[in-house]
């Protein structure tokens, strides 16, 4: 694949690894949040972390849409369709198997006969609209600013055909803001252990580099931009210790091939025509964050489904034992959580960061657990 | 977060496009990109066409990753912004 | 289900089924004249042997000394796909169950439950394609049994297979999943997640085209050819549901082993790879239906592979890995980078995922 084998070249990947070998201050340690969960799925996928030296330590963050979404949230489209017959509720995957309230899934309500429908695009949502004009179908929007743009697109384009079915249940949220909570909601100290962050890629396709400038500011941290390939990642770390030796807080676009300055302006026009900032909303693991999340701007509302079914939000707090607050802020890494591989596993997660294979529980035990257990076994060359 | 791919748009249709990954189509939306042409590769999520990727940027930056620098100071490859 | 017959041969059934335009009712599990009929006429002439002939409701079967039987029961959908359908599946998963265990499949059975309002065209293509796999395969299906549900509590066809074979003499020790040991090498029989991908992306209706196949094929014959060049073989396993990695932590955890396998050594179509990447699943926990892992001693591997090679349906064959000393049975695989990672048990189902 153009475009990607390339970034995979595992001569260059040694090349880069010697590289930041070279330049680590080996009477120091570094500590890396990436921010974005397919960065930590690469990350996993690839084994990068034995490519690192072991004074570099990768702190997998929040930024999973799937897993930093509260449990509340997903119960509210549960409830829609198992309480309301004539609601198609178009989802993406990534949702189907989480567990809401009593261990409820959309996969569950599915199985109990709600009418739960799997999407690969927007426009299918839409297209059910128009195809079942005596069904209500409500799209169950989740993502980063990635994956804004084209729900978006949907609310547009129902609003263009004049269609009164279509709803969204609206919980994207903004990955600045996520950045900030990180730094907030930890101490002093926790904010003193990240020197860095690997920026969000796709994400900044549509906000551009520009949008970091700000946390990096504030925090005094670097943040460097990065693709998903593997190559990309280590080109990104690379590009943080250099920055961290000369004590340097700036913004790197690394993934330039792809994200442009300022960003995708037709996308964020968009964007800005059919949403508007809430004035807080939680968020799984972090709390209640200000002007964080995203709802339908007034002119849109009729597409609302909050409105429209009148649905009330109720927060529902996660297992007292979930260290998912500490496991994002980098204060203690999975397999020190008291309930990992034990209560909390991926069939049965308690907490945000077991409930999508992106999130750094899950990441650390789908692909990494055998770290520390299992015989070290020397690689061929 | 955010499963993108560049993928190459081999046909064009008003709003949409085709992409092939490797002999697998698909159908994009290019709402968000202008001027997209034939043989131009896009990064692709959801369905929706975001960004295209700048082939000269990617060929330099897969040549400094080699370790190949271009004559002169080592080069970043990273812009600072 | 035994055929009856009218003492004089005359026709029992005033009028022949319509194969065209009919459709299944519940008449037709009722164990009356319809069972009869879509017996004689469907299932008789297709699977077409003197033991189901005989009109039992069992086959009576020349034993031998050491007997392998398997079951399994198909509910894909949808039904028919690009390079099969559910009634190739059927034949093929059940034959290739018996011969995993170093058997000769030779008969099996089929216990077919259909959902009331199925039409008779789809059940015949699907019936004939049993009978096509079975007769290419030398394989009997020597009784069966149908039943319909009420429209609606069934997916259209529900086939229950069991296969029944012996073990040649000349297999001194059958394979078996718990005879891995550490240093011993593990082998693909060619390239995987072709049928998975094949079924998710005709299941999801994805706005996604290629010319994806299942790979579905009865692999006994390549089985014989791997015994005869490789006779220690120590374990066989055909990775259907959960993929190549729920194959081989089976295999591990049997045997009280580990094991670490090479990403690059995995053949993989190019199609499939970047559909896999399209759809952020993982091509290792995809189904495959035509395709075998082996694990075999380090002595034998180069004979393993060569044999496999030189069958049609192994042609793609490849090493991919070894078995390790591992008491806590993990699978490790090293990435094209030399990193690792865990290969885990399958948690759920493979779905397509946006983030």
């Amino acid at each position: 694949m153009k475009y990607v084998d390339e970034f995979r070249d595992p001569a260059a990947a040694r090349s880069i690894a010697a590289r930041i070998a070279d330049e680590v201050d080996p009477t120091r340690s570094y500590a890396f949040m990436e921010f974005c969960g397919g960065h930590t799925h690469a990350l996993c996928r690839f084994g990068l972390e034995d490519l690192l030296p072991p004074n570099i330590r990768m702190v997998h963050g929040p930024g999973c849409p799937v897993c930093v979404l509260p449990v509340g949230r997903l119960d509210l489209a549960v409830e829609l369709v198992t309480t309301r017959p004539e609601v198609i509720l178009a989802t993406y995957g990534d949702m189907m198997r989480v567990p809401g309230t009593g261990g409820v899934s959309l996969l569950t309500a599915k199985a109990r006969g709600g009418d739960v429908r799997m999407i690969y695009s927007t426009a299918q949502a839409v297209e059910l609209a128009r195809d079942n004009p005596d069904r209500e179908v409500v799209l169950f929007a989740i993502g980063f600013e990635t994956t804004t743009p084209p729900t978006a697109a949907a609310v547009k384009a129902a609003a263009a055909g004049g269609l009164k079915n279509f709803s969204i249940l609206c919980n994207h949220v903004l990955t600045p803001a996520a950045i900030d909570a990180i730094m907030t909601t930890g101490s002093a100290e926790s904010r003193a252990r990240l020197d860095g962050f690997v920026g969000p890629g796709h994400v900044s396709t549509i906000i551009g580099a520009e949008a970091y400038e700000a946390p990096a500011r504030k925090w005094d941290k670097p943040i460097v931009i990065s693709g998903f390939e593997p190559n990309d990642l280590l080109n990104a770390i690379h590009l943080l210790v250099r920055q961290t030796n000369k004590g340097e807080a700036q913004v790197e676009n690394a993934f330039a091939r792809a994200v442009r300055p300022g960003g995708n302006a037709a996308a964020q026009a968009l964007c800005d025509e059919v949403f508007a900032l809430r004035d807080a909303f939680e968020w799984r693991g972090l709390g209640t964050i200000p002007e964080s999340a995203l709802k339908l701007a007034p002119a849109y509302e009729g597409f609302d489904a909050e409105v429209k079914f009148d649905l009330q939000y109720a927060s529902r707090p996660d297992h007292k034992a979930c260290a998912c607050g500490e496991i994002l802020r980098g204060e203690k890494t999975p397999a020190q959580c008291a309930v990992f591989e034990t209560a909390c596993a991926p069939e049965h997660p308690l907490g945000s960061c077991m409930v999508s294979p992106e999130g750094a529980c899950a990441a650390y035990y789908l692909y990494g657990r055998f770290r520390g257990v299992a015989p070290r076994l020397a690689a061929a060359e | 977060m955010c499963l993108a791919l560049p993928a190459e748009v081999v046909a064009l249709d008003g709003d949409m496009a085709t992409v092939n990954l490797d002999g697998v189509e698909a159908p994009v939306s290019l709402a968000f990109l202008d001027g997209v042409g034939v043989g131009d590769f896009v990064v692709v999520h959801v369905g929706y066409a975001l960004s295209r990727v700048d082939p000269d940027i990617a060929a330099e930056q897969i040549d400094a990753m080699r370790g190949e620098e271009t004559a002169g100071e080592p080069s970043a490859y990273g812009d600072v912004s | 289900m035994a055929g009856r017959h009218d003492a004089d041969g005359r026709r029992l059934f005033a009028k022949k089924l319509d194969f065209k335009r009919g459709a299944v009712d519940l008449t037709h599990g009722a164990g009356g004249k319809a069972s009869a009929q879509l017996f004689e006429e469907l299932f008789r002439p297709a699977f077409d042997n003197p033991l189901l002939d005989r009109g039992d409701d069992q086959a009576r079967i020349e034993g031998a000394a050491r007997m392998v039987v398997a079951t399994d029961g198909h509910v894909v959908s949808p039904l028919f796909f690009p390079g099969g359908d559910i009634g190739a599946l059927s034949v093929h998963g059940t034959i290739n169950d018996v011969a995993m265990a170093g058997a000769v499949p030779t008969d099996m059975t089929a216990g077919v439950i259909l959902e009331e309002g199925f039409p008779l065209a789809d059940l015949k293509r699907i019936v004939q394609s049993m009978a096509v796999a079975a007769a290419d395969a030398g394989v009997r299906i020597v009784a069966g049994d149908t039943k319909v549900v009420e429209q609606g509590k069934g997916d259209g066809v529900f086939i229950t297979t069991t296969g029944l074979g012996a073990i040649p003499d000349a297999v001194k020790t059958p394979p078996a999943a718990d005879r891995a040991q550490a240093g011993d090498v593990i082998l693909v029989s060619g390239t995987v997640g072709d049928h998975g991908v094949t079924i998710l992306s005709a299941r999801e209706a994805l706005p996604m085209s290629a010319p994806f196949e299942s790979d579905t094929a009865a692999l006994h014959g390549l089985v014989a050819d791997l015994i005869a060049a490789a006779p220690g073989v120590k374990t066989l396993r055909d990775p259907t549901r959960g993929g190549l990695a729920t194959a081989v932590n089976e295999i591990c955890r049997a045997s009280g082993v580990g094991a670490l396998l090479r990403e690059t050594a995995i053949p993989i179509r190019k199609t499939v790879d970047a559909a896999c990447e399209l759809l952020g699943v993982d091509p290792l926990y995809l189904a495959n239906e035509g395709k075998l892992i082996a694990v075999v001693e380090a002595s034998e591997a180069d004979a393993a592979l060569a044999a496999m090679r030189g069958h049609a349906l192994g042609r793609e064959a490849a090493i991919i890995g070894e078995i390790v000393d591992d008491p806590d049975g993990f699978v490790q695989m090293e990435t094209a980078f030399g990193g690792k990672r865990l290969v885990d048990w399958l948690t759920g189902d493979p779905l397509p995922r946006i983030c």
